[in-house]
């Protein structure tokens, strides 16, 4: 049998939410584990260069330590069921039982499909940024950042920081849009903004501009912009495209959690998920910003350690971000001409190869699964799902365990799990 | 000066900074196609979180493991494409 792990609360997840959720549940005198699959905490949005992190994410750790919060990193959860979690490390698989669970898996970007995206050296745009920080030498690299969203200002001043020629920053969303989004941030993000555009001073920022086509033989070479009724050709090195977040709501699916209209995990104000003693926090339960993911993350730990009465002073600070956030994402929402640069010939599903034009006639994301293998290969429909779902407004809910490519001797120490019995997809 | 460790890709024997992740070293040396897809296309990092699985290479005989998510070696023996 598989080690054990237990305690009354297991968080998932060890970026802002989830240090938050720990930390707070632990304060309140329960025994927490945080697990997260990289081996230091802080998420995505908290990383530093080359394996450190930020000071924001030490504060935070040390919060949680002086708690007695139980940090596991490294591992990566690939099944669950009610009461446990089943998680694969390097050295094996353990098994954390829960009597309450926090899901605060965050968010990846959303990818959408062009022709040449799968070209090497398209990257996306916080993608390119996490290379980097994991050591891409960028300097003197010519990078063309695109798409949508705030973290483009920020992934174009980190590049050029790093020494790469940014060539030219293309928001997708009208100038209208851009220029109605900024008016309306509150004071410190405005500031925020504005520091970011100083540090990108030189490189051209273009809204109602987009990425049609990456061009290049092995790898990306050029990239084909329109704006408006222009269209051009740019040469680069690399392309850093994203068009903002989704939410990673799979471990949330598995456990039969309800899902937003905006693809993440359904929660009430106190984070509390459709299951009981399942609690979710941060972006995997909608696309709110930092500030937002580690109120909540606060609010989910003392509500799941039943001291609801802790949360009442930072509800309405949640409710305030979460809503400025919507406002500002609202505006920048990817305009419909990106659905028509998808061709036939495009690919869909990046691991199973498989098109725009083959997964197209079907009527759902299960009937396009069955018959074309899309969303089945390693990544489980993590970045072809999202694509699907803005192309044809598919819902996506039917992740199966594992909901990672797990080794056999994981499945096989996991096999008890009703629920990992019968469905095996590799 | 990063200290830097020696790794072989597809049998060439490469200098790369000991603490940059595999696929960060790769995309560095100008390998950008890490994998070949189903279809025989080449493909690289795309996420550089762990999520996309572009970044599938072979390490030390164990096959589908992404470069993103591990650092470079002394020793190591990569396979891509």
């Amino acid at each position: 049998m598989p080690v054990k792990a237990a305690a009354q609360i297991v968080v998932v997840g060890g970026g802002p939410a989830g240090l938050a959720a720990a930390a707070s549940a632990a304060e309140c005198g329960k025994r927490v584990l945080l697990l997260d699959e990289n081996p230091l905490p802080g998420g995505q949005i908290w990383r530093a260069k080359n394996g450190t992190i930020t000071a924001e994410a030490e504060g935070w750790r040390q919060r949680a330590q002086a708690a007695g919060v139980e940090w596991r990193g490294g591992r990566q959860a690939v099944a669950a069921a009610t009461g446990q979690l089943w998680l694969e490390h390097a050295g094996g698989v353990e098994v954390a039982a829960w009597e309450e669970l926090i899901l605060a898996t965050g968010a990846r970007e959303l990818l959408l499909p062009f022709p040449g995206w799968t070209l090497p050296n398209c990257c996306g745009a916080g993608g390119l940024q996490a290379l980097v920080k994991a050591g891409l030498e960028i300097r003197d690299k010519r990078v063309l950042v695109a798409g949508s969203g705030p973290l483009l200002m920020a992934v174009a001043a980190f590049l050029r920081q790093q020494g790469a020629r940014v060539l030219l920053i293309a928001e997708q969303a009208p100038a209208g849009q851009v220029a109605a989004a900024a008016l309306h941030l509150p004071p410190a993000k405005l500031r925020q903004a504005w520091q970011l555009r100083r540090a990108t001073r030189g490189v051209p920022f273009l809204a109602g501009c987009w990425v049609e086509a990456a061009e290049g033989r092995q790898q990306l070479e050029r990239v084909r912009l329109r704006r408006g009724v222009r269209r051009w050709s740019l040469e680069c090195d690399y392309l850093a495209c994203g068009f903002g977040l989704t939410p990673n709501s799979e471990l949330g699916q598995l456990l039969g959690c309800a899902l937003t209209a905006e693809a993440g995990i359904a929660v009430n104000r106190w984070q509390q998920t459709s299951v009981e003693h399942i609690w979710c926090a941060g972006e995997a339960a909608g696309i709110a910003g930092v500030e937002a993911a580690w109120r909540s993350g606060e609010i989910a730990g003392y509500a799941a350690a039943g001291r609801q009465e802790r949360t009442a002073p930072l509800l309405a600070r949640r409710d305030r971000e979460q809503q400025s956030s919507q406002r500002l994402l609202r505006r920048l929402a990817p305009r419909a001409e990106l659905r028509a640069l998808a061709q036939d010939t495009t690919w869909l599903c990046r691991c199973e190869d498989v098109t725009v034009g083959e997964a197209r006639p079907y009527a759902n994301w299960r009937e396009a699964k069955l018959q074309t293998r899309c969303g089945m290969g390693a990544c489980q429909g993590r970045i072809c799902g999202a694509a699907a779902r803005f192309l044809w407004g598919w819902q996506i809910n039917a992740a199966r365990p594992p909901i990672l490519p797990a080794r056999v001797g994981t499945l096989a120490q996991a096999a008890p799990a009703p629920s990992i019995s019968t469905e095996v997809t590799v | 000066m990063p200290e830097r460790v020696r790794v072989k890709v597809n049998g060439r024997e490469l200098e790369m900074p000991a603490e940059a992740s595999v696929a960060a070293a790769l995309m560095s040396a100008g390998v950008s196609g890490l994998r070949r897809s189903r279809t025989g296309e080449p493909r690289g990092p795309v996420c550089g979180m762990g999520v996309c699985m572009e970044c599938r290479v072979r390490v030390d005989g164990r096959a589908h493991q992404r470069a993103c998510q591990f650092s470079c070696r002394e020793g190591m023996e990569i396979e891509c494409r």
